[in-house]
């Protein structure tokens, strides 16, 4: 079995913005029921979705000094606004459970095995 | 049969896909699978001059390889290389089977031409592992800088194993896709040796005749799918007309071509394919298209040309498979049965502009329909569009004749 995390990728949004109840409502249902059968198959690890860049910091580490910066470490319009880890035998399965989600949510959905 | 180098190289070039696949189902790793099967032919090189070819070429790859391939891992696992470790572990799991296995070949296809990799990736990779091609012909095919080509073939080789692209045929929900896949890939393949996408030659013939025989391994491993026949069919039908598309180095349409240098041979066997296929009665993408290239192979002239039933094939095509390129080929039957106005009418509300052949055809038409100035213009565009050299030198003749009247 292999790892994967699905990563959503999402649109960045202006602060304090969420989408109308008559757009996301529909969303939730499609997703809910993706998750449950994910959940079901036994190959649901782990899943969480993230708030934007307004509420995210950058540190590093330099000359002995912990700096951070304010925002994401890449600006962009896109962003990962949420992923779901799941353990399947191969790429295929990861692939098809991507694809689910991508039809529930609208977005897309980028796959990344875990290094072993 | 000859124990030569030529002798082995054509027993390399037929027999390296099989060996590379049931090595890689046996250790589960393209890499180490095409390492020993290199490493194989490398001593059969040496030996085979001197003691004879073997009886059996082919099982002696495999069990030859499959020695070497033990014998290398066993000397890395003590080094503590985990990967090594796990191959020699699946090998030990596996039953002891030196036969080569039809499906093994069949699982090297799929995995190779994966929707997960690139599709220049998939054509490289597919070329290498089944085609048996080197990375230096491979590049030298794509004009693609060696240590290019090479570099995408690792990356490819690095991804099917980081991200476990499975070494199967797919369940049979998702066989109709990804077969078409596999068939477009070899089609690719084939197109660009028909007409080379940028260059000096028009054809690269080696990439047809590798393209033709990966079509036969296809329909040899899946009789059962009419569109694999379909492909072949279609590639050996228009690699039919191959020495009558050229004529000193100059492009000739199929107009005016002469038909005593198409290939009966590959007509005959093209055309056989295309009747079997109609048999069945599931037509396909491809299989309309051979049956398109069966009817133009039929004419005894060009004036004998079938048009009205060519005309019935692409509005078939356009039912089964809608394409705007599948339209333009259309127009150009439709010129043939209702004149070039009632072609254009259909190009014209086509968007293609970014596509050479687009314009190259329109001109054609304006040209028949004595819109001189309009068919000027659609020709410096079709020329501007267009990468082959020999195709573009064709479309410049054609331009000088249209401004000399």
């Amino acid at each position: 079995m292999t790892q994967y995390v699905l990563n959503v990728i999402e649109p960045v949004m202006e602060p304090g913005f969420t989408p109308p109840p008559e757009f996301l409502e529909p969303i939730m249902r499609k997703l809910a029921i993706v998750n449950d059968e994910l959940q079901a198959s036994g190959q649901w690890v782990f899943a969480g979705g993230l708030t934007g860049p307004d509420a995210t910091t950058v540190v590093r580490h330099q000359d002995g000094e912990t700096l951070m910066t304010d925002g994401p470490y890449v600006e962009g319009k896109e962003h990962v606004g949420g992923f779901t880890i799941v353990d399947t035998p191969d790429l295929d399965a990861a692939l098809e459970w991507a694809g689910r989600y991508a039809e529930a949510i609208g977005l897309a959905i980028e796959v990344r095995p875990f290094r072993h | 049969m000859t124990t030569d180098d030529a002798g082995i190289a054509h027993v390399f070039r037929e027999e390296h896909g099989r060996a590379v696949a049931v090595l890689a189902r046996v250790f589960g790793d393209l890499d180490i699978a095409e390492d020993a099967v290199q490493e194989a032919f490398t001593i059969a090189v040496e030996r085979w001059p001197a003691d004879g070819t073997p009886p059996s070429p082919s099982g002696w790859i495999i069990t030859t390889a499959r020695r070497r391939a033990i014998d290398r891992l066993r000397r890395e696992a003590n080094r503590d290389d985990k990967h090594a470790q796990a191959a020699l572990l699946l090998e030990q799991d596996e039953p002891k089977e030196e036969g080569p296995v039809a499906d093994d070949r069949l699982r090297l296809i799929f995995t190779c031409c994966h929707p997960a990799l690139s599709p220049a990736a998939r054509v490289a990779l597919t070329l290498r592992m089944l085609g048996g091609l080197t990375t230096p012909e491979i590049a030298r095919a794509f004009l693609v800088p060696e240590p290019t080509m090479a570099q995408r073939l690792v990356r490819a080789k690095g991804k099917i194993r980081a991200a476990h692209i499975p070494y199967r045929v797919p369940r049979d929900a998702d066989l109709p896709d990804r077969l078409r896949g596999v068939l477009a890939v070899v089609y690719l393949v084939f197109n660009e040796g028909y007409t080379a996408s940028s260059g000096a030659d028009l054809v690269r013939a080696d990439l047809c005749a590798e393209a033709i025989r990966l079509g036969r391994l296809l329909v040899e491993l899946m009789p059962d799918e009419p569109e694999a026949a379909g492909l072949l069919a279609l590639m050996l039908l228009n690699d039919s007309r191959r020495s009558a598309r050229t004529s000193g180095g100059d492009l000739v349409l199929l107009a005016d071509q002469d038909r005593a240098l198409w290939d009966r041979e590959q007509i005959a066997e093209g055309q056989d394919l295309v009747r079997r296929c109609i048999r069945r009665g599931q037509p396909g993408p491809y299989q309309l298209q051979a049956a398109i290239a069966a009817v133009h192979s039929d004419a005894v002239t060009a004036a004998d040309t079938d048009w009205r039933q060519i005309v019935q094939l692409y509005d078939h095509l356009m039912r089964l498979a809608p394409s705007p390129v599948a339209a333009l080929n259309r127009a150009v039957a439709v010129a043939e049965v209702d004149g070039p106005a009632a072609g254009l009418t259909i190009a014209d509300g086509l968007d293609l502009d970014g596509f050479g052949l687009f314009h190259a055809i329109r001109a054609d038409l304006l040209r028949r329909a004595g819109r001189t100035d309009d068919a000027a213009q659609a020709y410096e565009r079709a020329i501007d569009l267009t990468e082959n050299a020999v195709e573009r030198e064709f479309l410049r003749r054609r331009l000088t004749e249209l401004r000399r009247r």
